[in-house]
């Protein structure tokens, strides 16, 4: 067992644990919590993968923002609504027939497919090597990410906007 | 040495669990989450292809994607207040105002 294993084995425990408590946990709230686990369970699956620059990205940007997003929006309608919102769930077993089907779909194509590739040696600085497709072949899809993140900011605004 | 197929199901296990919540929660925001969910899957799976491949363009997916997930969550949410301040509840079976 080297240490890769364990550390695999140990956030894919994590993961899986934490990601079911998002969709099971009747408290919404708790759900929230149980979700920036899973956030920070697949930063640790890019640090397993020798992306550290992915790894800050992750936690930055998920674990920090959506999270922070999530709870005040919460925080918000409970507030409104003056009592704790319930979390229930319907159609418990026809949404586990279906989310199982889609699982042995995917691992039905997996077994199919060849995959036995070794994983070759991670010598090249990842990082530099996504600056350098930002502002390369990438650079016209970045400037949309830009209009896009404008876009959404003027439109969270304008739904939230108070009414006057 | 854990191989490709091992990050792979592990992304696909996650997708399961994200599309169970998507399609069981009652509440709006729980839905969200389940999408999150089912959004982080496809990041793993997007940065093992992308690490045992040596192809650096999964990689600026995975930071496309994470950003536009943030805008998503960002509107989605202000969606869901918005909804919220009008029906005073945010529980998916109950907004049929556009059902026929």
């Amino acid at each position: 067992m080297t240490l890769e294993t364990v550390g695999f084995w140990v956030v894919a425990t994590v993961l899986l644990a934490s990601s079911l408590a998002v969709v099971l946990t009747p408290n919404l709230f708790h759900a929230v919590l149980y979700l920036a686990a899973a956030l920070v369970a697949t930063a640790g699956v890019f640090l397993l993968l020798e992306q550290p620059f992915l790894f800050a990205v992750q936690l930055l940007l998920y674990a920090g923002g959506v999270v922070t997003i999530v709870v005040f929006a919460i925080m918000l309608t409970e507030r409104l609504v003056g009592e704790r919102i319930a979390q229930t769930s319907r159609h418990v077993v026809n949404g586990a027939i279906v989310a199982a089907a889609v699982f042995v779909g995917i691992v039905g194509f997996l077994i199919g497919a060849p995959l036995g590739a070794p994983r070759p040696a991670g010598t090249v600085d990842t990082t530099a090597a996504i600056g350098r497709a930002l502002v390369g072949p990438f650079a016209v899809t970045l400037e949309l990410l830009g209009v896009l993140l404008v876009v959404a900011l003027l439109g969270a605004l304008y739904f939230a906007r108070s009414e006057e | 040495m854990i191989g490709l197929p091992a990050y792979l199901i592990l992304g696909a296990l996650v997708f399961s669990i994200g599309l169970f919540g998507v399609l069981t929660r009652r509440n709006a925001v729980g839905i969200l989450l389940g999408i999150e969910l089912m959004l982080n899957a496809v990041n793993i799976n997007l940065v093992a292809f992308a690490r045992f491949n040596g192809d650096v363009a999964g990689l600026v997916f995975t930071l496309f994607t994470i950003s536009i997930t943030v805008a998503e969550v960002a509107v989605g949410l202000a969606i869901v207040i918005a909804i919220f301040r009008v029906r005073r509840t945010v529980e998916a079976d109950r907004l049929d105002l556009l059902r026929g």
